[in-house]
């Protein structure tokens, strides 16, 4: 018997949306910049990781729609929900702000995302272990570009290296929600299908400690936390980027290319 | 100082050649960067097992100018090709 069928479904479906959701609005985010980059360099590198996200997306909003078993897809879960059923973290629903604050806010979620992925890969849910797998050569890349970019713009210019803090500090307390757990987290992780999130803090720590080190920035002290993204509860911003991806399927029902 | 990023040339070894070749040019900071930024733009299309960089600036380039005495007296030297040389039949196609 694998972990999938002993886990209660609504607490693994809640899970999956979980990650799922958060991939796809911080794909959407990162779409945003397409052809508004600084660089043409970096408008490309922006859209391959978006790419990467939505792709990633796709695969595990689908496993959700599956477990879920109530004739949903990925399409319908993406297009179809209000923002109050969106279950991804605050930090990716958060506006760009400038380059450097969306190279952080990558930065923070790459370093979480792929211990997480890491620990996916070893789930006892084969289907999720093919997934993380899948997605932790993406995401390898991910991290190791936010990461160069983080030092490089923070060891920068006096200029580069103030709004790197400035980011820095703004976004702090919205990465403490990756590792609240909750009931949902605790029942997937007791079945071994994910990682409970609460032990993902210290790989985290170690993570970007040394980068932020060589970037010669200050690691926030604050321990506020920002929480309910995971629950539902979402900042304002959420609504506008879901007007803006939805708008199509909603105007134009079950329109496909 | 300039604000501009330095112009590196990318070479790629695609997946069934040896040889890397020049596929293009890009701006980056450094060669680090020059690198990842020739993944994202030039090998989106599983083009490439292989990144070289170089400065553009590093390239010694021959002159434009210098076209006639460099490459036309090779022009009238056909015999330089091998192309007089009868291949025997059980050679086959070379």
């Amino acid at each position: 018997m694998t972990g999938a069928e002993t886990v209660d479904r609504a607490a693994l479906v809640e899970v999956l949306t979980r990650i799922g959701d958060s991939t796809l609005i911080l794909g959407h985010r990162v779409s945003e910049w397409c052809g508004h980059a600084p660089v043409l360099e970096e408008d490309i590198a922006l859209a391959n990781t978006a790419l990467d996200l939505i792709g990633q997306t796709r695969l595990w909003l689908g496993l959700a729609a599956e477990v879920e078993g109530k004739g949903r897809s990925a399409d319908t879960l993406a297009y179809l929900r209000d923002a109050a059923a969106f279950r991804n973290l605050l930090l990716v629903e958060r506006p760009n702000g400038d380059f450097g604050a969306t190279m952080m806010r990558q930065f923070l979620f790459d370093a979480f995302h792929i211990d997480l992925l890491q620990a996916l890969a070893g789930s006892t849910d084969t289907r999720v272990a093919e997934i993380a797998a899948k997605s932790i050569k993406e995401v390898s890349y991910h991290l190791e570009r936010s990461s160069d970019l983080i030092i490089r713009l923070g060891d920068g210019t006096e200029e580069s290296h103030a709004r790197m803090q400035a980011a820095l500090d703004d976004q702090w307390s919205y990465a403490g929600e990756f590792f609240v757990s909750d009931a949902s987290d605790k029942a997937v992780a007791a079945a071994g299908i994910a990682p409970d999130p609460a032990d993902l803090r210290a790989g985290w720590l170690a993570r970007i400690t040394p980068v932020l080190e060589e970037a010669t920035l200050q690691m926030p002290t604050g321990t506020f936390v920002h929480k309910g993204g995971k629950q539902g509860r979402h900042t304002e911003h959420l609504g506008f980027i879901l007007a803006d991806m939805q708008f199509l399927q909603r105007a134009y029902p079950n329109s496909v290319w | 100082m300039s604000s501009e990023w330095p112009l590196w040339e990318v070479f790629i070894r695609g997946q069934h050649g040896l040889n890397h070749r020049h596929v293009g040019s890009l701006h980056a900071p450094d060669a680090e960067m020059a690198i990842l930024n020739a993944r994202d733009v030039y090998t989106r299309r599983n083009e490439g097992v292989s990144i070289w960089v170089v400065k553009s600036q590093d390239i010694a380039a021959s002159s434009p100018s210098d076209k006639g005495p460099l490459f036309e007296p090779s022009n009238d030297k056909v015999y330089r090709h091998p192309t007089f040389f009868p291949i025997p039949d059980e050679v086959g196609h070379m």
